[in-house]
Parts: C-alpha cells; sequence; structure tokens
C-alpha cells in the first residue's frame, strides 16, 4: 500500500549499534498529518489523498484555504501534499497519519527542497575546475571557452553560471533505522536536502 | 535542535571518568572475533578531545616497539567497556600534537600536582 507522511528536518545525529557501528542520521519530525481530501479516479481522474502537516496563524490563511479545510471539518494545517494511492476507500478524511506507518529496517524515498545558493558561478554550480590562481595568471574562476568557433553561437545546455539551489531533490532509498512514534520522530540513514526545519515529504522507495 | 539532545541523551554514557588531554588513560576496547567477544587494552596519553554530546571523539596516543600508535575513539560508543586514569598530566594546551615530534625523554609529560 503506497503511503506517505510530511515532516520537518530536525538536524543530524548518530546512532550507535550494539556492536558499536556509529550510523549517522538525519532526524524528521514526522506528522502527525491529517488527511483533507482524498481523490478518486472517478471524480479527479487519479486516486490520491491530499495530507496536510504543520501549524500557520489563523488570520494568514486565505479565505480560500480556510474554505478548504472548513468543509474537510479539520483544521486548518500549513502545508498540503498529494501522495498517490491505489485504495482511497482505505483512508476517510479527518483521520491522523502518525509516523509508524514506517518501521525500522524499510526503506524510504526523502523529497525536500535544497538550501538555496544564489546566484553561483561554474565552479559551485557545475563543478568546473579553477585556473592558477598565481604566476602570472588572470583567469582564477571563469567559465572558461563557450565552444567552438564554427556556430558562431553558443549552444543550448550550456552549463554557465546561474541560480543554484532551492530545488527539489528526492533521495532514494534510504533506510530507516528508528521511529518513535510518541515523538513524532523518524530517523533514516545518511543525509537528506534541505535546511533544518524544512518540510520533507517521505514515502516507500520506488527502488525495493 | 533539543529534539536532537534529548534523542542523544539516552545514549550518552553516564558513568565516564573525567580525563584530560596528557593524561594517561587505559581504554578497555570490546573486541569480537568470531562468536567470542573480550578486551583488549589499549594504553596512552590522551592528545587529544574534540567535539561534544554523543559525537564527541578522543585520541590515545602510544609509542608500541618504537613506532607512534594513534587510536581515536567516540567517548560513547558502546564498544569501549570503561576506561581508567592512570596519571593525570600537566599540560599547557589542549592538543598535544607536540608530542608527534618527540621521542623518549622529551616526550614525557609532568604529572600534575
Amino acid at each position: 500500500m503506497p503511503r506517505g507522511i510530511l515532516g520537518k528536518k530536525i538536524g543530524m545525529s548518530q546512532i550507535f549499534t550494539d556492536i558499536g557501528l556509529a550510523i549517522p542520521v538525519t532526524v524528521i519530525e514526522a506528522g502527525p498529518c491529517i488527511v483533507v481530501q482524498i481523490k478518486t479516479a472517478a471524480k479527479d481522474g487519479y486516486n490520491a489523498i491530499q495530507i496536510g502537516f504543520g501549524e500557520k496563524r489563523e488570520r494568514l490563511f486565505t479565505k480560500p484555504m480556510a474554505g478548504h479545510f472548513s468543509r474537510a471539518g479539520v483544521r486548518a494545517l500549513r502545508f498540503l501534499r498529494e501522495f498517490i494511492v491505489e485504495d482511497p476507500e482505505a483512508y476517510q478524511v479527518g483521520q491522523e497519519i502518525k509516523a509508524d506507518i514506517f518501521a525500522p529496517g524499510e526503506k524510504v524515498d526523502v523529497v525536500g527542497t535544497t538550501k538555496g545558493k544564489g546566484f553561483a558561478g561554474t565552479i559551485k554550480r557545475h563543478g568546473f575546475h579553477r585556473g592558477p590562481m598565481s604566476h602570472g595568471s588572470k583567469y582564477h574562476r571563469g567559465p572558461g571557452s563557450l565552444g567552438a568557433k564554427g556556430p558562431a553561437r553558443v549552444y543550448k545546455g550550456r552549463k554557465l553560471p546561474g541560480h543554484l539551489g532551492t530545488e527539489r531533490v528526492t533521495v532514494q532509498n534510504l533506510e530507516i533505522i528508528r521511529v518513535d512514534a510518541d515523538r513524532n520522530l523518524i530517523a533514516v540513514r545518511g543525509a537528506i536536502p534541505g535546511p533544518k526545519g524544512g518540510l520533507v515529504q517521505i514515502k516507500p522507495s520506488t527502488r525495493s | 535542535m533539543n529534539l536532537i539532545h534529548s534523542l542523544e541523551e539516552e545514549q550518552i554514557k553516564g558513568n565516564i571518568v573525567r580525563f584530560n588531554p596528557g593524561d594517561t588513560v587505559r581504554v578497555h576496547v570490546k573486541v569480537i572475533e568470531g562468536t567470542r567477544e573480550r578486551i583488549q587494552v589499549f594504553e596512552g596519553v590522551v592528545i587529544r578531545r574534540r567535539g561534544g554530546g554523543l559525537g564527541e571523539t578522543f585520541t590515545v596516543r602510544r609509542v608500541s616497539y618504537g613506532i607512534g600508535v594513534e587510536r581515536t575513539f567516540p567517548l560513547h560508543t558502546p564498544k569501549i567497556d570503561r576506561i581508567e586514569v592512570m596519571r593525570r598530566g600537566r599540560v599547557r594546551r589542549a592538543k598535544l600534537y607536540y608530542l608527534r615530534g618527540l621521542r623518549g625523554k622529551a616526550a614525557r609529560i609532568q604529572d600534575k600536582r
């Protein structure tokens, strides 16, 4: 059964196993999420659940958003995301989704938005090499040649400076190390995109 | 940050003896050989402690058969059975990397009065 939960990245830590291996983990405060809307193939063309997560001050909700929540009969939530499910009948509006939908040992994919790096040069953005910093060189961090003289133009897709970060990234196949349903915490092995406090989606791995 | 702290607290050992750089310690390390587990002792001078919380580590240096050996242990790893402090040394810095360049008499550390 495809599932999913929304969470907030808390930060990284490590967990020691019984034999003394230190596993690097990212701690995510996952849920509780509330099912706000159920989409069915008959009505919406596809099967999905829409779930909400997080707090926001009451007056910051727009009228249409407030109406969407009041129609569902749930409290207003900051984030709404959809997860594709095969069996929308298994869910009800208002149902709570907690961290214990996942168990330790399971493999998950985590979707997040990376940290923004602003307008970045080609070294940071594409991993280009640098020119010599000394010995009379005046070419330090530039992008180098943009192409041959022949076409008399720059080919589309040329790697150049530009905006880097603030991009949706999925990290696949992360192992769940620990689940703490009382404190709504999930610890996954390894790093996930985004700053501390950033919104992340956790769903079963498409790799497995 | 607090959530991380409370999560790490469960794993932090409360019974660790106090020791500082310059102290000579005996680290009792659990070694797993096949199915058997035994304790191996590593004795030497603490030349550094770094990090904090669950991620804190310390490095012990000893000279074994004329060759300097350094081992870095996570302070809270379950692999360490216990730590014994043999001598407290008087040193004037936190990281004793200068010991690497010294041998024999020069590499001694005065006892703390």
